[in-house]
């Protein structure tokens, strides 16, 4: 921390000098500066592009869409695909399906349980602790694949596929990776706070509630944010339990459409309407990407360092 | 607090407090990681189809995977070109996408934002984007192709194309990598950099002298997860292949053979050997990653 003054005082000299070279900004650096700026845009719009060609796709008819050379603008814009696509199949049902069966109840498990274990390892001194937390961190190298058939089976057995329960339960008993984050984020709250609790008469549970969850708003936002998303998109876990229509998440739903066009090669619409419905649930993820733009480039930054 | 009524020695009494506290994970690490362990190892050792009892076979699993001619090789070939092309290439652009944000330029934060996104959105939406938009006929990067008189490319139709097109894709979704390269690059001390001036070092010089070594660490933490995650790609050449591997079995990875004949063929005992072949292969290759590192990772002043 102590550090901070002299990075200030390093920066701040950084930026006059940077000021003084941008006013006697020579051609060789002018030149440099048009190069970056070019090589800047033209990268942006070739990452931008595809979810351009999706969203204006989803506007077109078949005629726009079959039109050699592609149309980049569709005109007339068909803005009723967008419904007919959400209706060609139950999307309402399958989004619903999505938020309350899988979403909310997996964030709600993964933020709960994890916060907890993590507490666990984090601000609690006790024997046999930092073993556990290490072979906690190590069942991360483990392969999906691996646990992939025997979690089938078990799940099989309970009598619980065609239900969210095999990828909910879980939730409920942690996921390492939020483990890891959360205990790391715990420990840089300082000690003489719990202490001071302890002093008053808290228990654990009360330190844990009152002192340790409302300080760590920003990690337990990440966590929450992460899991909502990583079930939003989750296409694996459902495709393996769930394979009755009325079950499906969104992205099995989405994967139905597309089987239209693989086995009837071109039915009336297809493109527009899997584009319609792609744009559609794209448009969820980029509401939260704008709104909490910085908890996930925080987040995701917080997750790399520890390599 | 009641803890302490019952008269135990705080030792003990963090002992069972902790155990409390991580008792959820420790429920799941047992009931749906070491039993699913074990019971992957019993079944890679029999004929198991769900239907009848498992049949023991000992090591037959393993023999027939690695005697096999009409699927291992296709499946391991296509598995380690994936692998080996796209885990460096996808941690280069990340780290030259993350070297270009972190000079002095207006709007970073929106090229930022433009950058990452596509790391982020569901994969089944990036499938159908990109078989739309890669398709030989009606596809928007051939129309512009044949706008410009050139001929078309068969992206995802041609066997040679599919896994290099797979791979630009890969290329294209890597947000997070870029992200924690941005971080690690902002984290550089300036003083090295304003060192490196004054002894009259070129951009490159300090690239190379600074940037690269103060990175390092992290270039290995992101070569290892996106090698790990290239051995078990699955969804995306599943999604655009329409589950078929194709074209002509260029996108069967492992993880798709895997996946097929466990619950298409229900060769759950084949696939359980597989998938602990695929975890020796893993783990293996992440010793050696870490082994060599010793040469050219810098654990230097970077945070650990």
């Amino acid at each position: 921390m102590a550090d901070r003054t002299q990075d200030t005082a390093l920066y701040s000299s950084t930026q006059i000098l940077r000021r003084t070279q941008r006013r006697h900004l020579t051609p060789a650096g002018l030149f440099g500066q048009v190069i970056k700026y070019v090589l800047l845009i033209v990268l942006a719009i070739s990452f931008a592009l595809p979810f351009y060609w999706m969203a204006s796709s989803a506007l077109k008819d078949d005629s726009q869409i079959y039109s050699v050379p592609p149309k980049w603008i569709p005109n007339p814009a068909h803005w009723n695909n967008f419904w007919d696509a959400w209706n060609v199949r139950n999307f309402s049902q399958f989004s619903i399906n999505t938020i309350f069966q899988y979403a909310i109840p997996s964030t709600i498990g993964t933020v709960l349980s994890s916060a907890f274990i993590a507490y666990g390892f984090a601000r609690i001194r006790w024997p046999g602790r930092d073993t556990l937390f290490f072979i906690c961190i190590m069942t991360m190298m483990v392969p999906f694949q691996v646990l992939m058939v025997p979690l089938f089976i078990i799940f099989k057995e309970l009598n619980w596929i065609n239900s969210y329960r095999p990828l909910v339960v879980p939730a409920f008993l942690g996921s390492p990776f939020f483990i890891f984050m959360l205990r790391q984020f715990f420990m840089t709250i300082p000690q003489e706070l719990s202490d001071a609790a302890r002093i008053d008469g808290a228990s654990e549970f009360g330190i844990l509630f009152r002192v340790i969850l409302p300080l760590s708003r920003p990690a337990l936002t990440v966590v929450a944010l992460f899991t909502f998303i990583g079930a939003w998109n989750d296409y694996l876990g459902p495709l393996i339990y769930i394979n009755k229509m009325e079950m499906m998440p969104i992205a099995l739903g989405v994967q139905e459409l597309q089987r239209a066009v693989n086995e009837t090669g071109t039915n009336p619409m297809v493109y527009p309407h899997l584009m319609a419905v792609s744009t559609i649930i794209t448009v969820p993820i980029v509401i939260f990407f704008f709104l909490a733009q910085r908890t996930f480039i925080e987040g995701i930054s917080l997750t790399g360092l520890k390599g | 607090m009641t803890l302490q009524r019952w008269g135990l020695r705080p030792k003990y009494r963090n002992l069972l407090l902790g155990l409390i506290f991580i008792s959820p994970w420790l429920i799941g690490f047992i009931v749906f990681t070491i039993y699913p362990l074990i019971s992957s190892l019993y079944y890679s050792l029999h004929r198991y189809d769900l239907l009848r009892p498992p049949v023991f076979l000992g090591l037959d699993n393993y023999i027939t995977f690695f005697t096999d001619k009409s699927h291992t090789p296709v499946v391991v070939y296509n598995t380690l070109y994936y692998v080996v092309l796209s885990a460096p290439l996808g941690v280069v652009s990340a780290f030259l996408l993350a070297g270009l944000l972190n000079t002095q330029i207006k709007g970073r934060s929106v090229f930022r934002a433009i950058f990452f996104f596509p790391a982020i959105v569901p994969a089944i939406v990036t499938a159908q984007i990109w078989r739309f938009l890669l398709n030989v006929q009606y596809g928007a990067v051939n129309g512009a192709l044949q706008g410009l008189g050139l001929s078309t490319i068969p992206f995802l139709s041609n066997p040679d194309l599919s896994k290099p097109s797979l791979i630009l894709i890969h290329m294209w979704a890597q947000g997070n990598a870029m992200l924690i390269f941005l971080a690690t690059l902002q984290d550089v001390p300036r003083s090295l950099y304003e060192a490196a001036t004054v002894d009259g070092a070129n951009g490159w010089h300090k690239f190379r002298y600074i940037t690269i070594p103060m990175c390092s660490p992290v270039i290995l933490f992101n070569l290892i997860m996106a090698f790990i995650g290239g051995f078990q790609n699955f969804t995306l050449p599943w999604l655009i292949s329409g589950g078929t591997g194709g074209p002509n079995q260029s996108t069967e990875f492992y993880s798709i053979h895997l996946y097929r004949r466990a619950f298409q063929n229900l060769h759950m005992g084949y696939a359980s050997a597989m998938a602990w072949i695929l975890f020796v292969v893993i783990v293996a290759f992440t010793v050696i990653l870490f082994r060599s590192s010793g040469r050219w990772v810098y654990y230097g002043g970077a945070a650990e």
